[in-house]
């Protein structure tokens, strides 16, 4: 692990302006010589794995902002402080009963240690497990722009059939973010700049021809909050994980659904897919589908269809296509037959 | 008594509480890296990043410009130095520094030691290596194998099998099946990683290192380096977790020995888990092809098993599990043939129940297969095929109580109220299906030596060089001496795991209960004698009394007139102070030259299908219960039970704990672990515990072992079976039929995942 200085900063503004001091305009946030760091739990491990090499952490936990730390529940939705843990988000009794979507996909991701560790900001953050990206003996077009993509012709069962490039098959593997996703989320981030509001659909860039730029964020953006709009049908909303153990690992697919329903009649359909796809991905060809239509095995099924018509898959990864269709499949009749 | 601590039936001991269960649980107990050693050192590994070729040019410099950087040892630095041998004590015969060819990926190629243990990783990372690069061969099917036959190429593995006329009885056979079934690769992946921290006192080298073989590691390191294996000692007293894997030593070791020499100061070195995949051992990937033919009436008649294992280019590792197999069914006629593949791979090593694990979960889910094709129940269908005697040689077994297992897992399980219709069991979304296969293990013993000492107190101290991997050993050895010395087990002290201790063999094949129990028992009886004989001297407490008149019992020997007197008493007017024995236990069959190979780390193994009187095995009955979602196939395991006989259970807490762990393991090998290789490169690639998976507790509900009475005094002294590695054979055959069960799928290749399912 190389040496590294590590700051405390106590302001937002501080913390900003220190990431832009060391760090280049054009710099991505990933591999900044400055990088912020919250639970640690996805960057430290990195930076054991050389994988991530800042000179410089600025640990943002020590920021005095109240609000980092609060979950705010108004009439508008609710807010989450970008410092909230996910265990705390996970708890949350508004959370739980008003977006169960969110607290299931926290509650179903890593560990009781790690939810208590990781912030929210972090999760929506945390960077691919691509085997080939995580070990650096391997040529990575991400960590090295440009050296290759081993995984492409590779050992490649994890990797995206959606979302992916000639460049880049990396899945974003989040949960938390397939439920923001879903529910139309506003990112707030602050940088030396300013302050602005980044659509959580636009905050995940798709690895295209640059698959080193993960985010529309700058080195020196600090995310503070996560705001997700009132939505008082997404009570109806779930959140399904398939994976191969039962516990304690990433998905192999995965489905946020939040339905609001006239009867079995579908008004408002919100699909969003995880473990399957380069960024938090939102199935809108499914709920096109969906809407006005009554909501039973055989719509779902047509929907699944359309959300996977432009699934690449690739050599071990092929059995994505078909599981995803299926955990979509199920995720929508389980939330239709969810009792709220 | 709890679940935990099942209460014993006949031939069964108590369920004591590990000796030091308090010490694991409150982090008192020190595994070798924790063990205080001052002014240390820290190195790291730098390992290949290509699996075949030669290392033309490493670059340094950076490495050396790491703050803190104290030395490299690399090429040119173990000249001096022996090869590693390949064989109980050795992992491979690739001596990674001693020349510049690169056999598997991540191989040693230097190791960086500094002041900080960031440090050391740092250089690591920043050795640069050049290669002139050849083509690899990965695995099964990849270009550049070579296939060899297996027999003879291990002292394990002899020959190959065969009784009766296999072609005739096939051919001839009503019913029959031929498939090919496979196992993956396998890390060991135990929580404690590996390290070794070495240091000199004088001429004098002091390793501690997580070890299985403190004895056979001591010799072999000494031969290494050229020195007097006196002058070398192991140190392991507890290992968090081994598996074999800490069985053989690796070249680390003797490469971390001339760190420190050259340093003058200890050198600690612990691999990360990456590095563990490619400089450890591993269990190989194997394919298998078993025929069965039988009549209508569902008895075998023919029985052919061929098996494919993969090992390194340097090294012939065999596991050779046709000799269980090949002894497991009345068949009638039985052909059998195990190849090596070699590829350029790191040499595979022991990986519990190495050669049952792969070829039992072959025959059994071949079992299941034939079972179905019968239309018999599968239960049945070994019932029907049960042997009087050993279907090979036609020994007796020393004892067999498989089907009193089946019977009573059945019974527990629920097996009557199967529907055997594939498919035709379901709870809402999930298909349900049951399955059953049996376990074995053969059941060895091996020379061992213990010291035990009696003191005026009535305190005692029992020494033996064993290893506590997590079995309970210590445990279980304190219980034998608490018997035999009539004392409680909190007057005893149990030393073990060090290579300065009376020798003990590797803990490996499930021997050490039996071995070490034998040997304390030996010690204990001879300490016993010693007692009596002071006690029945004239003037003693008891002068008169016969030796075999007297019993010892809460501290008092006691004589059938109901006379008694107290050790207490008797050692004093012995004015010895303390009774101390060293005993020496060479098992029955044992070799005049048995005793010299324990002390010299090749200790003979007897027992299994290598005695004159009878085949030893133990065995036991698994019923596994899957459900998996009818959209998305994930397979989930609600239900397992388990009845096992393994003669005398010393203490059914600590054997419940074994099997159980083992069925653990069971429902992994099943459905979760496989190191993936990428065919390219020949390199391994989900090298951590984020994609090597392992069953969570999630994944594990209901889990129940039913521990069978059974007497066998055939076996050795103490009339004990190993068990350590008999619960997680049969397992994955037991899920893969009932898998088969719910869904009408039949999974021949492990792990059984989703991808398989949904078609
Ligand atoms: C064993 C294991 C299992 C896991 N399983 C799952 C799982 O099943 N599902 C799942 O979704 N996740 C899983 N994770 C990932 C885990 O959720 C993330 O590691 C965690 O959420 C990251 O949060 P953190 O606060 O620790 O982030 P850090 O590691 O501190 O940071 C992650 C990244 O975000 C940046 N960052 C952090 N905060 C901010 C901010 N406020 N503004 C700007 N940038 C910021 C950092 O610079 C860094 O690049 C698992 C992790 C582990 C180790
Ligand atoms: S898939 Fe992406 S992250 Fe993985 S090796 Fe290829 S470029 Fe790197």
């Amino acid at each position: 692990m190389r040496p590294f200085v590590y700051e405390q900063p106590t302001e937002i503004s501080t913390a900003a302006a220190m990431a832009s001091r060391f760090t280049r305009r054009d710099d991505q946030p990933t591999r900044a010589n400055a990088q912020f760091i919250a639970g640690g739990t996805n960057l430290a491990d990195y930076m054991k794995l050389g994988v991530a090499q800042p000179d410089r952490l600025l640990d943002l936990n020590r920021l005095a902002d109240p609000g980092l730390r609060q979950i705010r529940v108004t009439d508008d939705g609710i807010r989450f402080g970008a410092l909230v843990r996910m265990g705390e988000a996970a708890d949350h009794p508004d959370v739980k009963r008003r977006y169960p979507v969110i607290a299931d996909s926290l509650k179903l991701a890593a560990s009781g240690q790690i939810r208590n560790m990781a912030s929210l900001a972090g999760n929506i953050l945390q960077r691919t497990r691509c085997e080939y990206f995580r070990e650096t003996s391997w040529a990575c077009n991400k960590r090295v722009p440009g050296s290759g993509c081993a995984a492409m012709e590779g050992f490649n069962r994890q990797h995206a059939v959606l979302g992916a490039s000639d460049a880049c098959i990396a899945t974003y593997h989040g949960d938390f973010a397939q439920a923001l996703m879903a529910l139309d989320a506003i990112v707030h981030a602050e940088g030396a700049r300013g302050a602005r509001n980044i659509p959580f659909a636009k905050l995940h860039r798709q690895p295209g021809d640059t698959p080193h730029i993960e985010t529309d964020l700058a080195a020196d953006e600090i995310i503070t909050a996560i705001e997700v709009p009132a939505i008082p049908w997404a009570r109806r909303s779930l959140y399904l994980k398939i994976r191969d153990r039962e516990s304690y690992a990433f998905a192999l697919a995965s489905a946020a659904v939040a339905l609001d329903l006239d009867g079995d009649g579908v008004r408002e359909a919100r699909i969003a897919l995880g473990g399957l796809a380069t960024v938090p991905w939102r199935a809108g060809k499914a709920e096109e589908v969906l809407q006005g239509k009554p909501l039973d095995e055989h719509s779902a099924t047509i929907a699944a269809d359309a959300a996977f018509a432009d699934a690449v898959p690739r050599q071990h990864n092929a059995f994505k296509t078909e599981l995803g269709k299926r955990t979509l499949v199920r995720a929508l009749l389980e939330t239709r037959d969810m009792k709220v | 008594m709890d679940a935990a601590a099942p209460r014993p039936k006949d031939n069964q001991g108590e369920p004591l509480p590990r000796v030091d269960g308090r010490l694991k649980v409150t982090g008192q107990a020190h595994y070798p890296a924790d063990l205080p050693t001052g002014n240390i050192a820290y190195g790291a590994l730098a390992t290949s990043s290509i699996a075949k070729g030669k290392v033309t040019k490493l670059h340094l410099d950076d490495a050396r410009a790491v703050p803190g950087l104290l030395d490299i040892v690399t090429y040119g630095d173990m000249d001096k130095v022996e090869k590693p041998k390949f064989g109980n004590s050795g992992a491979t015969s690739v001596g990674p520094l001693h020349d510049r060819i690169i056999f598997h990926d991540g191989q040693i190629i230097a190791l960086a030691v500094a002041e900080t243990f960031e440090a050391a990783e740092e250089a690591a990372q920043l050795i640069r290596a050049e290669y002139e690069e050849e083509k690899p061969t990965a695995t099964f099917d990849s270009p550049g194998t070579a296939t060899i036959p297996a027999a003879g190429k291990s002292p394990l593995f002899k020959e190959d099998v065969k009784a009766g006329d296999f072609d005739a009885a096939y051919a001839g056979a009503a019913v029959k099946i031929d498939q090919r079934y496979s196992t993956p690769t396998q890390h060991h992946n135990p929580i404690e990683l590996f390290s070794t921290t070495a240091f000199w006192q004088g001429d004098q080298l002091v390793v501690h290192e997580p070890s299985q073989n403190v004895t056979g590691w001591k010799v072999e390191l000494a031969r290494q380096l050229k020195m007097d294996p006196g002058k070398v000692r192991i140190v392991s007293p507890f290992i968090g977790g081994a598996f074999g894997s800490k069985g053989p030593m690796t070249p680390r070791t003797a490469i971390v020995a001339v760190a420190a020499k050259r340093l003058g100061r200890p050198v600690r070195c612990v691999t990360s888990r990456m590095q563990a995949f490619g400089t450890q051992t591993y269990r190989a990937e194997t394919r298998h092809r078993i025929q069965i033919g039988a009549g209508k009436d569902g008895r075998i008649a023919a029985f052919a098993h061929e098996g494919w294992e993969v090992t390194s280019r340097p090294d012939s590792y065999v596991v050779g599990g046709t000799s269980a197999t090949g002894r497991m069914y009345d068949y009638g006629s039985i052909l059998t043939h195990v190849s090596l593949v070699q590829a350029d791979r790191n040499t595979p090593g022991y990986m519990r129940s190495p050669p049952e694990t792969p070829y039992v979960y072959a025959l059994e889910n071949a079992m299941d297969e034939m079972a179905v094709a019968l239309g018999m129940d599968p239960v049945e269908f070994r019932r029907i095929n049960e042997p009087k005697t050993e279907p090979i040689g036609k020994k007796p077994f020393s004892s067999r109580s498989l089907i009193q297992c089946y019977d009573q897992a059945a019974e527990a399980f629920g097996w009557a109220k199967r529907d055997p219709k594939v498919g035709a069991m379901r709870d809402r979304d999930w298909l349900v299906g049951m399955g059953c296969a049996t376990a074995i293990y053969p059941t060895a013993v091996a020379p061992c030596a213990a010291r035990v000492r009696l003191t005026v107190d009535g305190d005692v101290r029992l020494q033996c060089g064993s290893h506590e991997i997590g079995t309970g050993v210590r445990t279980v050895a304190a219980q034998m001496a608490s018997e035999r010395l009539g004392v409680g087990i909190d007057k005893i002290s149990v030393e073990m795991g060090d290579s300065s201790l009376p020798p003990a063999p590797v803990s490996g094949g499930s021997i050490s209960t039996a071995s070490v129990c034998s040997a304390v028992l030996k010690a204990c009886d001879a300490v016993r004698a010693k007692l009596y004989a002071g006690a029945t001297a004239e003037g003693g407490p008891l002068a008169g009394s016969h030796n075999d008149e007297l019993d010892l019992a809460d501290g008092k020997i006691v004589a059938k007139s109901g006379a008694s007197a107290k050790v207490e008493d008797v050692i004093k007017t012995m004015q010895v102070g303390a009774i101390e024995e060293y005993a020496e236990f060479a098992p029955k069959g044992a070799t005049p030259e048995a005793l010299k190979k324990l002390y010299a780390g090749t200790p003979e193994f007897h027992g299994g299908e290598q005695d004159e009187d009878s085949v030893k095995y133990a065995f036991g009955a698994e019923f596994v219960e899957v459900r998996i979602n009818r959209y998305t196939r994930e397979i989930r395991v609600p239900r397992l039970v388990g009845a096992f006989a393994a003669g005398r259970i010393m203490n059914t807490r600590t054997a419940r704990s074994q099997l159980m762990g083992g069925m653990i393991w069971g429902i992994g090998q099943a459905l979760h672990e496989a190191t993936e290789i990428d065919r390219r490169y020949a390199r391994y690639v989900n090298r951590d515990l984020q994609d090597y998976l392992v069953p969570v507790n999630a994944d594990i509900k209901d889990l129940q072992v039913i521990l069978v009475p059974e007497i066998d005094h055939a076996v050795n002294p103490a009339g004990v079976k190993g068990l350590g590695e008999l619960g997680n054979v049969g397992t994955a055959a037991a899920v893969a039929s009932a898998v088969y069960h719910a869904t009408g799928k039949r999974i021949r290749d492990l792990p059984i995942r989703i991808e398989q399912l949904l078609a």
